[in-house]
């Protein structure tokens, strides 16, 4: 791989620059980390010719090369370092055509560094309507670089932009160098400074040398002493970085806005103003209407995450519980195979059964965020999203959050601002996650009626909507909290392009579901599989000879029962003697004030590996039969356990409401913390998170209790 | 001129030219974003509860919080 030629995709967020990877790559392409920063970076490979095939990164979006949030510093982390394992043999920079002036600002810092550079002029049409001719020889020719004029929404000019590419990479291996031009000699600036780490870090381009000055300090290719030397150099400098960059840009600016003058003819400019954008934002931006329909658009993704993916969710799991039967039957009755159906595969079909829900959620989230809509309900947000310390961005990640966490918290990277990032990290996984509908309908089956009230509104229903309200109004209110205590610094800001709407391409959406569920799969999975087989084991082994001893026993007790009926007794009872089982007596004591027992203890225990997973405990607890795990049955049957310190029934409207609100607000999701500590970049924000929702669960639980005992 | 007016006391459709920019940390990324001394802005909407502020400037959409706005100085 590393003999191939490394391309580098550069542009401005919206200016097709994904849609162009997608085109060059494929489905030939994977999704990693940049090195050190919880930044995606998108590899692929594409053939050039028959002959040629190159390594294609798309690097995120930005601006210009001075980064104002982790994504953008990519940027200047590969462009800047010849020793990056992606470090560009030729850039190609992307630039909506319809946004020429701004777009150029990238082009001209990319080309100054001295990389071999290719403009791939993209949203032609859109410029057309916009009644603008651009020039695209005299472009090419003012900017010292190839112009290949391409529509990266259907493909057009992908066979020139590679032959061009091929072209550029041929000359270059033949030690043909590419034109060299500098746009705007900002060296000049402070030629001393610049002339001694030119010197010093053996530098050959003068733009490099400078832009080691402005952001030396915070690359991650530099040592220590190196970044001491710079440091040491800016002050003896009094280098001003902060009014040079401003002194740049309007000089970057000033050498655009000549060479659009030229190359861009700007027929009438009153007819851009009355396109279909401004039209449609007259609706979506309003600011009674626009959050209406943002309002009805979130129903709509609900329903769809509830009603419409329950089909498929339903059959992965009667297809797993199948296949499970299914190998039980075929296979020789031995613990090995326990541990593959009990443990792998049923860990496996707890990750599998929240794939529709996750698809079909991201989806419409990249539905919205490809036509442009998405920029729209940030703008709408913000400010209330603010008044709480969260973000216009923090939206994405909290609807997220209603499918499963973990995504959620990833999808947390588009905001910039630290502060306001982690506190949605930190109170997202409060918002109703999937795994929990189980749980909640389970326990509200037990204690709700099943009964019709004001004429259309089913009580459970009403239940069922109070829990993720609760969840809702716990999030905003941690989020609150958050924002008074957390002393962080930095400035946060929206200064945000609200792009053009576009009809969006589904083969992109298509290849979001399927990075995206990837992406699920494997950061949730391995966890989920682990603890899977970890709380098998548990829950297989106890204490030398207790298991056989209660086995023994029930045996006995239960001489003259079916044989379904006493393969039941003894799960119950080898459950108890295991080691989870006396896990489960171990904590009684801590969870008795909120009305649970043992029973329950090892139901929350094996709940940790996936929430869902706390019904089928209680199952074999009961010995209703893991695999029959039908609502009604296990209802009969929590429905008639005693309580033997009271007499009564055990799962009082008092414990089932409990344990309902303990549910709503326990961090009891290993993904999620492993997926926190990833995105944190350690275990400080997991543990503090882990501590506070269980202490809110568990001081909430116990109010429930004691209040309606 | 008596007051120094800025984008961010422009009325929805009102029209300025960008005299200025005040200094403040965010002026870099102003300017990144077209917000050039010389440039016409147009206010094109106000969200909910008056904040963030959408305009046209570059011949583009650009959404900014009022305190941001409030940061470029205009003539009418
Ligand atoms: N009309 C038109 N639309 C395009 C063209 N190229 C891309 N698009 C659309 O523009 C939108 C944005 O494209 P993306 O590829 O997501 O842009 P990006 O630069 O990767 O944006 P980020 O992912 O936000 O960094 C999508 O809806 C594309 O379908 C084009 O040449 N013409």
């Amino acid at each position: 791989m590393s003999s191939l030629p490394n391309i580098s995709l550069v542009g401005n967020p919206n200016s097709g620059k994904s849609s162009l990877f997608n085109q060059l790559t494929g489905l030939n392409q994977k999704v990693g980390n940049f090195p050190g920063v919880t930044v995606d970076k998108k590899t692929g490979t594409c053939r050039l010719t028959a002959a040629h095939t190159a390594v294609i990164t798309d690097l995120p979006g930005t601006y210009s090369l001075y980064p104002k949030s982790p994504d953008e510093r990519v940027v200047a982390n590969v462009l800047l370092n010849p020793r990056d394992p992606v470090f560009p043999d030729l850039v190609v920079v992307v630039v909506d055509a319809a946004n020429l002036k701004r777009n150029l600002l990238l082009f001209t810092e990319v080309k100054d560094l001295g990389l071999p550079v290719l403009l791939a002029l993209n949203m032609l049409d859109v410029a057309r309507k916009q009644n603008l001719q651009i020039d695209v020889p005299l472009l090419s020719e003012r900017l010292h670089a190839p112009v290949v004029s391409i529509n990266a929404r259907t493909g057009e000019g992908m066979d020139a932009l590679k032959k061009e590419i091929t072209k550029m990479l041929t000359n270059a291996s033949n030690g043909l160098a590419p034109r060299k031009h500098t746009f705007v000699e900002a060296a000049e600036y402070v030629p001393e400074l610049t002339g001694q780490i030119k010197r010093q870090f053996g530098l050959e381009n003068d733009y490099i040398a400078y832009q080691y000055a402005h952001q030396g300090e915070e690359v991650s290719f530099l040592g220590q002493d190196q970044k001491r030397q710079l440091e040491r150099w800016r002050d003896d400098y009094r280098f001003q970085d902060k009014s040079l960059q401003a002194r740049e840009t309007v000089a970057r600016y000033e050498v655009i806005g000549r060479i659009v003058a030229e190359a861009v003819k700007e027929a009438d400019n009153d007819q851009r103003k009355e396109n279909f954008t401004s039209r449609l934002d007259a609706i979506f931006l309003h600011r009674i209407w626009g959050t209406v329909i943002f309002l009805a658009i979130l129903l709509l993704i609900f329903q769809a995450i509830f009603a419409w993916a329950e089909y498929p969710m339903n059959l992965i799991d009667g297809g797993i519980a199948q296949l499970n039967q299914w190998l039980h039957n075929q296979l020789p009755k031995s613990l090995l195979v326990d541990l593959l159906t009990d443990g792998l595969i049923a860990g496996l079909g707890g990750i599998l059964v929240f794939i529709p829900q996750i698809a079909v959620l991201f989806a419409f989230i990249s539905v919205l965020e490809e036509s442009g809509y998405m920029a729209r309900v940030v703008f709408l947000m913000d400010r209330m999203m603010r008044s709480v310390g969260l973000n216009g961005r923090s939206v994405v990640p909290l609807i997220s959050g209603v499918a499963c966490a973990v995504p959620a918290v990833m999808a947390t990277r588009s905001i910039d601002n630290w502060k306001e990032r982690l506190i949605t990290i930190m109170v997202t996984p409060l918002m109703s996650c999937s795994a929990r509908i189980p749980i909640y309908t389970i326990l509200i089956a037990l204690v709700v009626p099943d009964q019709t009230v004001l004429g259309v509104m089913n009580l459970q229903g009403i239940a069922l909507m109070a829990l993720y309200l609760l969840g809702f109004a716990a999030a905003i209110l941690s989020a609150l909290v958050m924002k008074w205590v957390l002393k962080i610094k930095g400035r946060s800001f929206l200064i945000m392009e609200l792009p053009e709407y576009k009809m969006p391409r589904w083969a992109n959406v298509g290849l979001t579901i399927i990075e995206k569920v990837k992406a699920f799969v494997l950061e949730a999975g391995k966890v989920i599989i682990a603890i899977a087989v970890i709380l098998w084991v548990l829950s297989t082994y106890g204490p030398p000879g207790q298991m056989q001893q209660a086995e023994a026993k029930v045996r006995q007790e239960y001489k003259n029962a079916g044989k379904d009926e006493l393969g039941n007794h003894i799960a119950s009872a080898r459950l108890e003697a295991s080691y989870a089982g006396h896990f489960g007596k171990f904590i009684e004591p801590a969870i008795r004030p909120l009305g649970y027992d043992w029973k329950i203890g090892i139901a929350l225990l094996s709940s940790f590996a996936a929430r869902e997973v706390f019904v089928g405990t209680l199952s074999t607890i009961y010995s209703v039969g893991s695999d029959d795990e039908d609502t009604e049955t296990i209802k009969e049957r929590l429905q008639q356990e005693i309580n033997p310190r009271t007499g009564g029934p055990m799962y009082t409207p008092a414990t089932a409401f409990s344990l309902l609100v303990f549910y709503a607000f326990a961090m009891m999701c290993m993904s999620t913390i492993a997926i926190v500590h990833r995105e944190t970049k350690g275990w400080k924000w997991p543990i503090i998170q882990l501590v506070y929702m269980t202490v809110l669960a568990y001081v909430s639980a116990l109010v429930v209790y004691t209040v309606l005992k | 001129m008596d007051v120094l007016k800025s984008v961010a006391d422009l009325k929805p459709g009102q029209k300025g030219i960008i005299s200025k920019l005040q200094e403040d940390e965010l002026t870099l990324k102003l300017l990144e974003m077209g917000c050039l001394p010389g440039t016409e802005v147009e206010m094109c909407h106000v969200a909910p509860f008056g904040d963030p502020l959408c305009i046209r400037v570059s011949g583009y959409l650009l959404s900014l919080r009022k305190s941001e706005a409030e940061t470029i100085l205009i003539n009418c």
